[in-house]
């Protein structure tokens, strides 16, 4: 195994994106599940099966030698640009493809870790997250508050050699399938908030961690909250500085609102994860509420469109910008908030569209539209707010003057947090 | 412009940039308005001397462009047209100019195209017409085949520089589909009728056609993949002229809300503005980044170029308006006073939204081109 992927990294040194494409195109023809594209198979998030499956295909990709395009051959990775990447998800599109290791692990955990972590973190978890062995998630808000992420209250403290957690953590994407999570914890109170901040890479299966499933307004489980009790890890879990914690989170900030906004070259495979994540089909719809001679329908949906493919566009206008210094690294967020209100767009043309058989019927004949629309918000909550992405355009992308904090510069133990 | 453009393309842009900022500053534009001027010829052919006429056109007719590219060089004049939304006939120039040079027989049309890029003949594309929304393949004007050529009857409208305009290229339903015929704008039947816009110096005319007879060399062939080409170019071209505009708009807008205190305090340091001048960020960006995957679908002439350019005519011309009435709004009171520039921007942009279909017929066309099969362009 080991030899194959040393001759796949060695001959990637020459071979042209073409020539990476064609390999690619026959392997996947001949390794992994075709698919319809148009209506992919649903993988749920919050079904346990879904994830022994895509931990399969990822060890097929793995062993093929086309896991990890964009991630340095020492952790596991092929080591090459992201063009090859998206060579690879062009013609992953018609496969069967682990799209849900993607984010967060691939597109934030293991970027992360790339970035901030030691030696040995990145060749022991990326490496295992890359062969499927390991899913990585984050446990980063709190029930206290979401967008005020520096204002986290888990505590991490020490004992002897180990550090011990204890605190509560929430809205943790995927978690009950995961292996590890980046756990962020106030380590030294006395210091303004974001100076007293640690990361950890704890095991998500230790005894002192109780996890529990939330029941979102549309039926998914896929998000989680955990309850630290106690939960011992060593220095080798740190992860970056002790009190250094912030800097590994930004980190994570940047690279979600890239994943967000669908322009990581981390991720592998572009299509959907099928289920209610499928983009809407708008001529199917308007048919199935016979709507499809009404002009007026069309234009709804022809708007609906419009924008979804801008969303796009613009992914790709903000990778090259950012990548030429046209463009500050914080104009990721502009990926996100367009993401957010282009879905937006999407579920009430979707709402408008199916009129009443969005409200009354059956799932499949126009409900879906409605149950769809019922969850509209999540999309301008998860991976920060729409206001905080609002906040950091301003201040870091414009450069304006930053909102008044009552907590800057003070010690954190002297800020009123939470209720 | 990119950090990848050859040295060659980045002096084109200063020398056009130059040009544009000292002869056509604002306080020109609103001049050639109090004058009731659109244009001055003589300006207009030194215009021309500077290569942006030769763009779209071969070398062996005559034209080239620096980087090869001649839809994407085009589009940077454009865009630089936006900053100072200068007068001229550019865009009717290069409408007509991307159907001669496409057509059955370019060699046929040497002279007018060696003329048109020279700046000596101003040329406009004859296609709406009274009453109709943006449908160039359904004209009701008609050609009829004569002994020796063609007898063109009816009337066509907004023709962007009609008046300004010795030959215009008109599109009309014939015996067995729709044509293209270069017409004389001194032809006898040929009656122009200046209309007003909106716009400080861009004007245009209603043109009548009572039995013009035109010889057979008038006939432009290949007219269905034409129309589309050069709606193609005239809408990306608008497009791209818009996000000159918009970057000019909300750069001075942002320095201004900087500058400008109330309270004791910043404009930019009020969450509600930020919040305001975060959108438009976004909006802007956007604008570019779809302008700019039409000017490549189009110059790569990609089977989804006509999606790619509709996609961008209705983002572009939905939300340049809602971001010019933005920074009005953040300029307060001066914002729509005669003397600021604002409106100056306002004007050009609002001309766009309309013309070369509406983001609503656009939208109809996007909906239809996907419901045909068409897959959505990616990012370019």
């Amino acid at each position: 195994m080991t030899d194959i992927r040393a001759d796949t990294a060695a001959s990637a040194d020459i071979e042209s994106i073409d020539e990476f494409r064609a390999r690619a195109r026959a392997w996947l023809a001949e390794h992994m599940p075709p698919i319809d594209p148009a209506a992919p198979p649903a993988a749920h998030r919050d079904e346990e099966g879904c994830w022994q499956r895509a931990r399969q295909l990822q060890k097929r990709l793995y062993e093929g030698g086309f896991a990890g395009i964009c991630f340095p051959r020492e952790c596991g990775g092929l080591g090459l640009d992201y063009e090859y990447q998206q060579a690879f998800d062009e013609e992953s599109l018609s496969y069967e493809m682990p799209l849900i290791l993607n984010t967060p692990t691939f597109t934030i955990c293991c970027a992360t870790l790339l970035d901030t972590g030691s030696e040995e973190q990145k060749r022991r978890h990326i490496a295992a997250a890359l062969r499927g062995d390991e899913v990585l998630v984050q446990l980063l808000s709190e029930p206290s508050g979401g967008s005020d992420l520096a204002g986290v209250i888990t505590r991490a403290e020490r004992d002897g050699d180990r550090w011990v957690l204890n605190g509560a953590k929430t809205w943790s994407t995927s978690a009950f399938a995961a292996d590890y999570a980046l756990c962020l914890a106030r380590t030294n109170w006395d210091v303004p908030k974001h100076d007293g901040l640690t990361m950890f890479l704890v095991p998500i299966k230790h005894p002192g961690i109780t996890l529990r499933r939330i029941t979102q307004l549309n039926g998914s489980t896929e998000f989680c909250e955990e309850f630290l009790d106690a939960v011992d890890v060593g220095d080798d879990a740190v992860v970056g500085e002790v009190d250094g914690g912030w800097a590994v989170a930004s980190r994570q900030l940047y690279h979600e609102r890239r994943a967000v906004g669908m322009s990581s070259e981390f991720a592998s495979g572009s299509g959907s994860e099928g289920g209610r994540s499928t983009p809407v089909n708008y001529a199917a719809l308007t048919k199935m509420v016979g709507q499809a001679d009404n002009e007026r329908v069309q234009q709804l949906a022809g708007r609906a469109l419009v924008h979804r493919a801008v969303s796009d566009q613009l992914g790709g206008h903000v990778y090259r910008s950012v990548r030429d210094g046209i463009l500050p690294a914080a104009a990721g967020t502009l990926i996100r908030l367009f993401h957010a209100e282009t879905t937006t767009l999407e579920m009430d043309t979707g709402l408008a569209i199916t009129g009443t058989a969005g409200v009354v019927g059956a799932d499949g004949e126009g409900l879906q539209a409605g149950l769809r629309y019922l969850a509209r918000q999540a999309v301008c909550m998860g991976g920060g707010t729409v206001e905080m992405a609002r906040n950091v355009i301003g201040e870091r992308v414009l450069n304006f003057p930053r909102e008044y904090a009552a907590d800057r510069g003070v010690p954190f133990s002297q800020v009123r947090h939470g209720n | 412009m990119t950090a990848v453009d050859s040295p060659e393309k980045i002096l084109f842009a200063s020398t056009t940039q130059a040009f544009l900022q000292k002869e056509v500053p604002l306080s020109r534009v609103r001049e050639l308005h109090a004058q009731g001027v659109s244009f001055e010829p003589a300006w207009w052919r030194r215009a021309a001397e500077l290569g942006w006429t030769a763009l779209l056109v071969p070398e062996e007719l005559g034209g080239g462009s620096v980087s090869g590219d001649g839809v994407a060089d085009l589009a940077m004049v454009a865009e630089q047209l936006g900053k100072t939304v200068a007068p001229g006939p550019l865009y009717p120039v290069s409408t007509v100019l991307a159907g001669l040079v496409d057509s059955a027989d370019p060699r046929s049309h040497e002279k007018t195209i060696e003329s048109l890029i020279a700046g000596e003949t101003v040329a406009a594309w004859a296609v709406y017409e009274p009453r109709q929304g943006w449908a160039p393949h359904e004209p009701s004007v008609t050609a009829t085949a004569t002994d020796s050529g063609y007898r063109i009857d009816g009337v066509k409208d907004r023709v962007e520089a009609g008046a300004h305009s010795d030959l215009l290229l008109v599109v009309a339903r014939t015996g067995d589909g729709v044509g293209q015929f270069l017409v004389p704008t001194d032809a006898p039947g040929v009656r122009i009728e200046p209309q007003q816009s909106i716009d400080l110096v861009k004007q245009y005319a209603r043109v009548h056609f009572d039995g013009v007879v035109t010889d057979g060399g008038a006939a432009i062939g290949g007219a269905a993949g034409l129309i589309d080409r050069q709606s193609q170019i005239a809408q990306v071209l608008q497009c791209a002229e818009v996000v000159g505009i918009l970057q000019t708009v909300f750069d001075f807008t942002v320095a201004w809300a900087l500058d400008r205190h109330s309270f004791g305090r910043p404009l930019a340091s009020y969450q509600a503005l930020k919040h305001r001048f975060a959108d438009m960020k976004m909006w802007l960006e956007a604008c570019r980044a779809t302008t700019a995957a039409a000017v490549a679908a189009i110059s790569a002439r990609s089977p989804a170029a006509a999606l790619s350019s509709s996609i961008a005519k209705s983002y572009v011309g939905e939300m340049a308006t809602d971001i010019i009435q933005g920074c009005v709004q953040m300029h307060g009171g001066i914002g729509v006073t005669w003397e600021h520039d604002l409106h100056v921007y306002l004007r050009r942009a609002a001309l766009y939204r309309s013309i070369f279909g509406t983001p609503e017929e656009h939208n109809l066309r996007v909906y239809q081109l996907q419901d045909a099969g068409q897959r959505a362009p990616r990012s370019a």
